[in-house]
């Protein structure tokens, strides 16, 4: 038996109406997950027997109806860059190779205590440095519409394995579009928080002005009650913001009635593949359809945040990806003949190529004489770029409505020699981790291909529970038919 | 010394561990001395995902200092990164200030040997973490990380010091001023202050400044004079040989005296430093700044002493150590009229020679002050004298005993009762018939014998001033 597991949303009702056992959901994770990964590999390691003691313990708990959350007992699965207490933890690099970390990040932590079972890591780019997780040390992961292509990335694992339905749920990170262009790619829905909606502390930093934590799952619902559990506070991340946090399932329905909808020029331009455009649009127009209003609108700097991006997340990584120097854990150089051999060949060994180049544009952008012309420079920029959302959500747009990537998924390897085509792909994403923005992609369509096709809605600061109910109301709207995964 | 025509100019760097519990971006302990490595996390390690999170303590510490010094406290400051690689610093960069530091200028004020007090400017004074220490043995290197994530303030001073003298001076009124503030314990031995010294020389008369050299390892004050001096004739004897000062940074060795190049300019770190991105900007309210206690500072104790009447020596005796100051505050308090000067006194004298002999530990002293004023209020009344009291307040503040107790034990109450003194004078009188017929005859400076006598008698007991007093009214 290997069924497909439940949606998120639809498997707490289940466990609710006693319909479902978490230990059973559990077990039907595991077979599904035996039965498809190796084709898909989207786990790097699975935590079995953890889960399963934690499945054990949550259908006592579910038995006495006394669940410590909704996600009580619901699988969930991460990816390899949050550190869990004594799971390895690797982030896709050979240079965390066998690393255990002696402490949980805040939101495997706030997992935990909200009685969600652990099922394992998920594989990504090294260090999310990639869009397409062909960047893992440990082998990419394939697309599950299509096993020849890609599920994108960096958060290729997570997205892959909420649409092979293998867990009902998981978490990645989005630093340049790592949850959205995934999530597109495979034909989910992935949610990219405001900056500071939920917890970095734990989480293997990539660009710390940019990354942000956010959930995957089937359904805006399912990725309204992950949120839930993750979002808030947290003392250990002091750019983590204390405003309360709201029950976003309980808006989830209010329509899209009255909501002005900007679709912004620039992210309709060159590069941009008609089947995505057409589908997009169509979607778009369903939602007008529901009642919204469809605004075009400019965000003249957009075009400048892949430029802007590879300098302020390359000179950000050069930084926190310097303490992977083989003197206390991870990857070390054998033989050295000095402490400077031991720092190059440690590094030399332990990075990937992709890696390597970004640490090098981002040292040099940092570097004494160039600092003001990059760094200063594409601060600049980013503070325009923030400023024309600000203008554009001033003049009362709800949100803006994009594609989330340009082209539906590519092949391995196509692209994996161009990095600078490789980068086009973040190019709708971007601008709203620069903004610090909120954005969620949601399924839109199909390409003739049996290629999935997303939209991106982004909306205003600390409003997920506003671009929510946007989300699920063009989710309603445009109604994908569920399709057959060709597994 | 250089020679006469040539002008040192010498700017001080100095590291301060801040008193703080905790470190400055966790919870660590920060006491020195723990085995290697018991005393980290997560945060002060550099794992992998670990944030840092700021210890206000260390913020209230350096606004402390920053306004004793009348510095510019920033209301929004900016931590940065500082980029290098080395094994004691764990995430590759320290977490420091940069651009916006906590307190912009401000200046150290040091007292001069004629008693007046030069102000030497200060450029900044920032809040950052510490390393860890590397430690070579002979089965290899290995890194302590405890010290890693101790809180540190940099005082950055002006280059306005002109001699070793002037450095050494400064340091010293530096160092005394923060052990007052209670921002750092002074400690150079255990690396708690640390000195990096900046010199060049110019002609005398030159207003641009001359190539610098950085001076590192000069933990002491003897070192911080002999490094400097070393440096300034180096640099002389180069530039009057026609040679050129490079600028690069020169380590002190102690054993030979002199220093030697450490790196150079070509081979400076690159530190590209940036804003840190996980720390917010460190905003300082009106009412924190407000909340913040400064306490005076080593001159103004000074002064308040010379104008209650305690001599320029006692004062200065006094002010090297804030816990003097506060006792003898306490002490002078308590005694009330002449109380300052009595107080300096025992501090100077019986109490200090105490500390001396391990025989008061001034963290933690027995008695209190309100005994050394019964004291002196016996002495007074003419239960003791002047040396007996001495004796009395010996040792009442090593055993923090009642002074009546120990009056009573040691048997030091003087006789003052004319009534038990009279049988006395008389019968010195009876025995000394020749000495009183001198006395009548003009010899008046015989009083000293009788009394003399007398006391000899009481066994050092009687009131000289009575005895005195009985005499005169017997001859006379």
């Amino acid at each position: 038996m290997s069924a497909p597991l439940l949606p998120l949303s639809a498997l707490c009702r289940a466990f609710e109406r006693r319909e479902a056992k978490p230990s059973e959901a559990l077990e039907a994770s595991l077979r599904r997950i035996a039965r498809i990964d190796g084709k898909v590999h989207a786990f790097l390691r699975l935590t079995e027997e953890e889960a399963r003691s934690a499945a054990r313990e949550s259908d006592e708990r579910r038995a006495r109806n006394a669940p410590l959350s909704a996600l009580d007992g619901v699988p969930i699965a991460i990816k390899d860059l949050f550190c869990q207490r004594g799971v390895e933890t690797t982030a896709g690099s050979r240079i965390l190779a066998g690393y255990v970390p002696p402490y949980d990040a805040t939101v495997v932590r706030k997992l935990r205590e909200g009685g969600a079972v652990l099922v394992g890591k998920l594989n990504m780019d090294e260090f999310a440095m990639g869009s397409s997780t062909e960047n893992s040390a440990f082998g990419p992961t394939r697309n599950p519409w299509d096993l020849s292509r890609t599920p994108g990335g960096s958060s290729g694992g997570s997205a892959a394995a909420v649409a092979a339905k293998m867990v009902p749920g998981t978490l990645g990170t989005d630093t340049g579009g790592s949850i959205r262009q995934p999530a597109a790619l495979v034909g989910c829905v992935g949610l990219k928080p405001t900056y500071g909606r939920v917890s970095r502390y734990g989480v293997v930093a990539f660009a710390s002005s940019l990354d942000q934590v956010g959930p995957f799952a089937e359904d805006v619902r399912g990725a309204a009650l992950l949120l839930q559990a993750i979002a808030g506070r947290d003392e250990n991340d002091q750019t983590s913001s204390s405003r309360p946090v709201p029950d976003y399932a309980t808006a989830l329905e209010g329509g899209a009635r009255g909501l002005r909808i900007g679709i912004p020029a620039e992210y309709f331009g060159e590069g941009l593949d008609p089947e995505v455009e057409a589908s997009v649009r169509s979607a778009m127009d369903a939602l007008g359809r529901e009642g919204a209003t469809l605004v075009p609108i400019s965000l003249p700097n957009s075009p400048h945040a892949i430029a802007t991006y590879y300098i302020v997340a390359t000179a950000e990584a050069s930084s926190n990806l310097a303490r992977y120097d083989g003197i206390r854990y991870g990857h070390r150089a054998q033989g050295p003949r000095s402490l400077i051999e031991l720092y190059e060949r440690t590094r030399a060994e332990g990075f990937g190529a992709e890696v390597k180049r970004r640490i090098l544009l981002g040292t040099y952008a940092l570097s004494a004489g160039y600092y003001d012309a990059y760094y200063l420079r594409s601060q600049k920029i980013r503070t325009l770029i923030r400023r024309d959302f600000e203008q554009v959500f001033a003049a009362g747009i709800d949100a803006v409505a994009s594609p989330t990537s340009p082209t539906p998924a590519f092949k391995l390897g196509e692209k994996i020699d161009d990095p600078l085509a490789m980068y086009l792909n973040d190019i709708y994403t971007v601008p709203a981790n620069l903004a610090g923005l909120p954005g969620i992609s949601i399924p839109c369509g199909f390409s003739r291909a049996g290629l999935p096709i997303g939209l991106q809605l982004i909306g205003r600061p600390f409003e997920e529970a506003a671009l929510l109910r946007i989300a699920r109301a063009a989710e309603r709207a445009v109604g994908v038919p569920a399709r057959e995964l060709p597994l | 010394m250089p020679p006469a025509d040539w002008e040192p100019v010498i700017g001080l760097e100095v590291h301060a561990q801040l008193l703080t519990r905790s470190k400055i971006f966790c919870g660590c302990s920060t006491a020195f001395g723990a085995p290697a490595n018991t005393q980290v996390c997560p945060v002060c390690l550099g794992l992998p995902g670990a944030l840092p999170a700021l210890n206000r303590g260390a913020v209230t510490m350096a606004i402390r200092a920053g306004k004793a010094f009348g510095c510019k406290i920033a209301e929004r400051s900016i931590f940065a990164r500082k980029n290098y690689f080395y094994p004691d610093l764990p995430k590759g960069y320290q977490i420091s200030q940069f651009e916006l530091p906590i307190c912009d200028g401000g200046a150290i004020p040091v007292p001069q040997a004629d008693g007046s007090i030069r102000k030497v400017g200060l450029t900044r004074i920032h809040l950052e973490e510490d390393a860890g220490k590397n430690v070579h043995a002979q089965n290899g290197s290995h890194v302590d990380l405890n010290r890693s994530g101790v809180p540190l303030i940099e005082i950055v001073g002006n280059p306005e010091l002109r001699s070793a003298e002037d450095a050494s001076e400064y340091l010293k009124a530096l160092r005394l001023a923060l052990i007052y503030l209670g921002v750092n314990d002074g400690n150079m031995e255990e690396g708690s202050f640390r000195c990096d010294a900046n010199v060049s020389v110019r002609k005398r008369g030159a207003t641009s400044l001359g190539t610098r050299v950085e001076l590192k390892n000069i933990n002491s004050f003897r070192f911080v004079r002999q490094a400097i001096e070393f440096e300034i004739e180096r640099q002389v004897a180069l530039l009057e040989s026609g040679g050129k000062v490079s600028q690069e940074t020169r380590l002190f060795d102690h054993e030979k005296g002199e220093t030697r190049p450490m790196r150079s300019k070509e081979e400076a770190n690159d530190y590209r430093y940036f804003p840190e991105p996980d720390l917010p900007p460190l905003v300082v309210s009106r009412e924190w700044l407000d909340s913040v206690q400064t306490p005076k500072l080593p001159h103004q104790q000074m002064a308040e002493l010379s104008a209650a009447g305690v001599s320029t020596a006692d004062a200065r005796t006094i002010t090297a150590d804030p816990r003097l100051v506060d006792l003898h505050g306490r002490i002078a308090a308590a005694a009330g009229k002449e109380g300052a000067r009595r107080a300096a006194h025992v501090v100077v004298g019986e109490i200090a020679r105490a500390v001396n002999e391990g025989a008061l530990d001034l963290g933690a002293p027995k008695f209190r002050p309100e005994q050394i004023a019964e004291v002196f209020r016996l002495q007074d009344e003419g239960t003791l004298s002047s040396t007996a009291a001495r004796e009395v307040i010996s040792e009442v503040i090593q055993t923090g005993r009642a002074p009546a107790q120990v009056v009573a034990e040691k048997g030091l109450s003087q006789v003052s009762d004319e009534g038990a003194l009279e049988s006395v004078v008389l019968a010195v009188l009876e025995k000394n018939p020749a000495e009183v017929e001198r006395y009548k005859g003009g010899k008046k400076n015989l009083l000293g014998f009788f009394v003399g006598q007398a006391m000899k008698e009481l066994k050092g007991k009687g009131n000289p001033g009575v005895l005195n007093a009985l005499f005169k009214k017997r001859l006379e």
